[in-house]
C-alpha cells in the first residue's frame, strides 16, 4: 500500500466523525434550534459506546448505546430549551461541560482497556482495485453509514414532505404554528436526531478511530462540526466538502510536519481551520441561498 | 337561509385584559362581512378564535348550523374556514409551491400542487410562478400566495385580515374583483379593515367592535364613513385643520443621493433628489421595501452618504452622524417605534434622554440632569396627552398609539427646523392619529420643514402640500398634492415612472 493510499485512508477516518456530527447538527439547526452541546453529546457517546462494547464484547451494542446516550443528552437539552424555553446558547454550553464531566465518570473504569478496532466490511475483488479499492470498498460500517446519512439527510430535507415541514419550522416557527404544525414536537425530534448523530460520531472515535477510551478524546471535534455547519451555509453537500477538507488538511499538515518543512508546527496545526473556513466562505460567497434559518436560536412559546 | 357561521358570547381574557367580551358575530352565506374596529378592539383575537389558533374562554360557535369546537387551524380548514393573515405567514426561503404544499394534506404530490396553483391563479386572476422563492416576490404577489393557499382548501368562509394595507390602489381593485368572484360562487368573506371607504364599497354587512365588545351591526352601504368612524371610536373624530401658508427657504435639499441596500431584502437608492421648504409638508408615498428605510437612514445620518447629497439649511451634512444633524436643528422619528424610536425596556425618561442628550440641555458636565429629563418628559406627556400606567413606565408598557404620541412629541417639542418622520400613524387609533397629524401641520405652520414617509395614501393626501412617490429606490418629482389623483400615485407606486407624473 503506497503512501498516497495510506494518506487517503486516514483522511476518511479523520473526516467521518466530523461529517456525522455536522449532519446531525445541520438537521437541528434547520429546525431552528442551536445546540452548542455537540462536543458534550459526542464525548458521552464515545465513553458509553466504548464501555458497553467492552462489557458486552459487541461493537454493535456499543454503537447503539452511544447513539442512545447522545439522544439522552439531547433530550435533556430539548427539555430545557423547548419545554422550558431556556436560552439555547447557555444550555448548549452547559451541556458540553456536563458531557465532558459525565464521560469521565462513565469511562473511569475503562481507561487503559483495549479492544480491536471495529471490523471492516471488505467487498471481495472490488477492494483489490488499485488506490480507490481500499478507500471505497474496505471501510468500517460507520464510514458507510456516514455516506448513507449524507444522502439520507439531503433527500429528507429537500425531497421529502417531512423535511419541508422541518425547514418551514426553522424558517418561521410562528407561520408554521399558524398552519397547524407542532413546532415543539418537530424540533424535539430534530434535536434527538442531532444527539443520536453526535453519539454515533463519538462511537466512531472510541470504537474505530482510536479503539480505546481516554478522557477528552473528542478534542474539540464537536466545535469543528458546529463551525462546518455554519460555513457550509446549512447545506448537506457542503457539509461533506467541509468535513473532508478539514480531515484532508489535518492529515496533510501532519505529514508535512513529519517532512520537516521548517514552518512552525503551531501554524501548520492552524492550517485545517484556515483552509476549511476559506474554501467554504468562497463557495458560499454571494449566494442568497446561503442564509441561516430565520428562526435559528429563537425559542418558541405558543400563545394560547 | 341559516347563517354560515354563528358565534355567540365569545369571551377571551389575557390576564386582566378582556380582548373579547361576549362577542356575537353572524356571517350569512355568499356575504362579504366587514369586521371593523380600532387597533386593540379585539378583531384579531376574534378571527384567531374563528380560525382555531386561539381557544375562547367562553362562548359557542356554530358552522353551517352545527355546533363546532375549533381546536386547531387544521380543523378549521377541514370545516371550510380559510384565512389570509395581515402579516403573511409565508416562508421566505421556500418556493411558492412549497409554501402552498405546507398547507395541504401530506399525500399531495408536488406536480399536482403546481398544476393546481396554475389553475387557481388563472381562474381568479392571481398570477403566480410556482417555482419562485418568496423572498423575490412583491407584497402583492405574496398576498396572492396566501389567497391561493386558502382557496386550495375550497373554503366556504375566507377570513382576510387588513388585506389592502400593503397594496397599491390598483392591486386593491384587483383583490376586490377576486373577492366579488368568490362571493358569486356562494362563498363568504370575513373582511377586517380600517379603510371605511373600501368597506362601504365592498361589504354587505359590518360588525363593529370597540374595546372587545360588539357596539353595532349595520349595513355599511347605507352608512357614511363618518358614521362608521363614530361607531368605531365612540366619539366624533376631529377633522385635521390645514392652514394655508407660503413655503419659505429650502431647509432640506437632497440631490444625487445613492445608497446601497441595507441588506438582502432592502432596495438601493438611485440618484434621489428632493427639496423641502420651510413651512411645507412633503409626503413620500410608496409600498414598503422600495427604499424608504434607506432614505430615512440617509436623511437621519444612521448611514452616511456623500457630503453634498444631503444639505440641511445650507450645510452639507451627508457625512455627519445623527447627533451632528440634530445639533443643526433636525429631528427624526423612525418607522418602528419599539426597538428603533424607543428602547423597549428603558423608561420613558431614559428614552427622552436617548434622542435629546445633545440638544435639549439634559446633560451637564457629563452628568445627566434628572430634573431636566423628567421636566422634559412631563411636557411631552402633557402636550401630547400620552396615557400610561405609573409616572415613568418602560416604553414597552405603553400602547402603540400612546408610544407613538410620545416618540413624535419628544421630537416636536424641540421645535426642530426640519422633521423627518416615517409612518407617523402606523397602527395607531384614529384619535391618536388625528393628534399626531395636527401636530405635524402645526409644526410646519410655525416654519419648520416636514418630510413624511408613509404608506398611507389617505394620510399623505390629508396633510401634505406636495407628494413624491418612491419605487424601486427611485423618487419621483414632488408635485402639489392637489394636482394628483390616487390613481396616478398608484401607478407611480407600481414603478411606472414618467407617464403618470408628466
Amino acid at each position: 500500500m503506497g503512501l498516497f493510499e495510506a494518506i487517503l485512508l486516514t483522511v476518511v477516518t479523520a473526516a467521518t466523525p466530523l461529517l456525522i456530527a455536522a449532519l446531525g447538527e445541520l438537521v437541528v439547526e434547520r429546525s431552528g434550534v442551536l445546540n452548542l452541546g455537540v462536543e458534550g453529546m459526542m464525548i458521552v457517546g464515545a465513553a458509553t459506546g466504548f464501555a458497553v462494547a467492552i462489557l458486552t464484547g459487541s461493537a454493535l451494542l456499543g454503537v447503539l448505546a452511544a447513539v442512545a446516550a447522545g439522544m439522552a443528552m439531547a433530550a435533556l437539552f430539548a427539555g430545557l430549551t423547548l419545554g422550558l424555553a431556556a436560552n439555547q446558547v447557555a444550555t448548549g454550553l452547559a451541556l458540553t461541560i456536563l458531557g465532558l464531566g459525565l464521560s469521565g465518570l462513565i469511562g473511569r473504569d475503562f481507561i487503559g482497556a483495549r479492544r480491536d478496532p471495529m471490523a471492516k466490511i471488505v467487498v471481495p475483488y472490488l477492494s483489490d482495485i488499485p488506490v480507490i479499492g481500499k478507500l471505497v470498498f474496505a471501510q468500517d460500517p460507520i464510514v458507510y453509514a456516514s455516506v448513507a446519512l449524507l444522502a439520507g439527510v439531503w433527500w429528507f430535507l429537500f425531497r421529502s414532505r417531512a423535511g419541508l415541514v422541518l425547514r418551514a419550522v426553522g424558517e418561521s416557527h410562528a407561520s408554521a404554528h399558524a398552519l397547524g404544525y407542532s413546532v415543539l414536537k418537530i424540533r424535539f425530534l430534530a434535536v434527538l436526531f442531532g444527539g443520536g448523530c453526535a453519539g454515533l460520531a463519538g462511537a466512531y472515535l472510541s470504537l474505530a478511530y482510536t479503539p480505546f477510551w481516554s478522557p477528552g478524546m473528542t478534542a474539540g471535534r464537536g466545535w469543528i462540526a458546529l463551525a462546518i455547519v455554519v460555513f457550509a451555509s446549512w447545506l448537506p453537500l457542503r457539509v461533506a466538502i467541509g468535513a473532508y477538507l478539514f480531515g484532508g488538511v489535518t492529515v496533510l499538515q501532519l505529514h508535512a510536519q513529519a517532512q520537516g518543512l521548517g514552518i512552525p508546527s503551531q501554524l501548520m496545526s492552524a492550517l485545517p481551520y484556515l483552509a476549511t473556513i476559506l474554501v467554504l466562505v468562497l463557495i458560499s460567497a454571494g449566494r442568497r441561498g446561503s442564509q441561516a434559518p430565520a428562526s435559528l436560536g429563537t425559542p418558541f412559546v405558543p400563545d394560547r | 337561509m341559516p347563517p354560515l357561521l354563528e358565534a355567540r358570547g365569545i369571551v377571551k381574557r389575557y390576564g386582566a385584559l378582556v380582548a373579547n367580551d361576549h362577542v356575537d358575530l353572524t356571517v350569512a352565506p355568499a356575504e362579504i362581512h366587514a369586521l371593523l374596529g380600532e387597533n386593540g378592539a379585539g378583531k384579531s383575537t376574534l378571527v384567531k378564535i374563528l380560525y382555531g389558533l386561539v381557544q375562547p374562554g367562553e362562548g359557542a360557535i356554530a358552522f353551517e348550523g352545527r355546533p363546532v369546537a375549533l381546536a386547531s387551524p387544521a380543523q378549521a380548514r377541514r370545516l371550510g374556514i380559510g384565512m389570509v393573515f395581515q402579516h403573511f405567514s409565508l416562508f421566505e426561503a421556500l418556493t411558492v409551491a412549497e409554501n402552498v404544499a405546507l398547507s395541504l394534506p401530506a399525500e399531495t404530490p408536488m406536480a399536482t400542487i403546481e398544476a393546481e396553483v396554475a389553475r387557481l391563479s388563472a381562474a381568479y386572476g392571481l398570477p403566480l410562478e410556482p417555482r419562485r422563492e418568496v423572498w423575490r416576490l412583491s407584497v402583492g404577489e405574496r398576498q396572492r400566495i396566501e389567497i391561493v393557499r386558502a382557496l386550495l382548501q375550497n373554503p366556504k368562509l375566507l377570513i382576510l385580515d387588513e388585506p389592502t394595507s400593503v397594496l397599491t390602489p390598483q392591486e386593491a381593485d384587483r383583490l376586490f374583483e377576486t373577492l366579488e368572484r368568490l362571493k358569486a360562487e356562494g362563498r363568504s368573506v370575513l373582511y377586517i379593515s380600517h379603510k371605511l371607504d373600501e368597506v362601504r364599497r365592498l361589504c354587505d354587512r359590518a360588525t363593529i367592535l370597540r374595546a372587545g365588545r360588539v357596539v353595532a351591526a349595520c349595513d355599511p352601504r347605507v352608512e357614511t364613513a363618518a358614521s362608521l368612524a363614530r361607531m368605531m371610536v365612540g366619539a366624533d373624530v376631529g377633522e385635521v385643520r390645514t392652514a394655508a401658508h407660503e413655503p419659505g427657504a429650502v431647509r432640506l435639499a437632497v440631490s444625487g443621493l445613492s445608497l446601497a441596500a441595507a441588506d438582502t431584502h432592502g432596495t438601493a437608492l438611485r440618484d434621489v433628489a428632493l427639496d423641502v421648504r420651510a413651512g411645507e409638508i412633503v409626503g413620500i408615498a410608496g409600498i414598503a421595501g422600495n427604499g424608504q428605510d434607506e432614505l430615512f437612514a440617509a436623511l437621519s445620518g444612521e448611514r452616511g452618504s456623500a457630503a453634498g447629497s444631503v444639505v440641511i439649511d445650507g450645510s452639507a451634512v451627508g457625512a455627519e452622524n445623527i447627533t451632528a444633524r440634530r445639533k443643526r436643528g433636525a429631528a427624526f422619528v423612525p418607522e418602528e417605534r419599539l426597538g428603533h424610536a424607543a428602547a423597549p425596556r428603558f423608561t420613558l425618561s431614559e428614552n427622552t434622554l436617548l434622542s435629546g442628550h445633545a440638544t435639549n440641555g439634559l446633560v451637564r458636565g457629563g452628568f445627566v440632569d434628572r430634573n431636566a429629563v423628567s421636566g422634559w418628559l412631563q411636557r411631552v406627556i402633557k402636550a401630547f396627552d400620552v396615557r400610561m400606567s405609573g409616572p415613568d413606565p418602560e416604553a414597552r408598557a405603553l400602547s402603540g398609539g400612546n408610544l407613538q404620541k410620545f416618540v413624535v412629541g419628544r421630537e416636536i417639542l424641540r421645535e426642530p427646523s426640519l422633521l423627518v418622520v416615517a409612518q407617523p400613524t402606523w397602527g395607531v387609533d384614529a384619535a391618536a392619529a388625528a393628534t399626531i397629524r395636527q401636530a405635524l401641520i402645526d409644526l410646519a405652520a410655525r416654519g419648520a420643514a416636514v418630510l413624511v414617509i408613509s404608506q398611507d395614501l389617505d394620510e399623505l393626501f390629508e396633510i401634505s402640500d406636495r407628494v413624491a412617490v418612491i419605487a424601486g429606490g427611485r423618487l419621483s418629482e414632488a408635485v402639489p398634492a392637489r394636482s394628483l389623483t390616487r390613481g396616478e400615485v398608484g401607478l407611480l407606486m407600481g414603478g411606472i415612472h414618467g407617464e403618470a407624473a408628466a
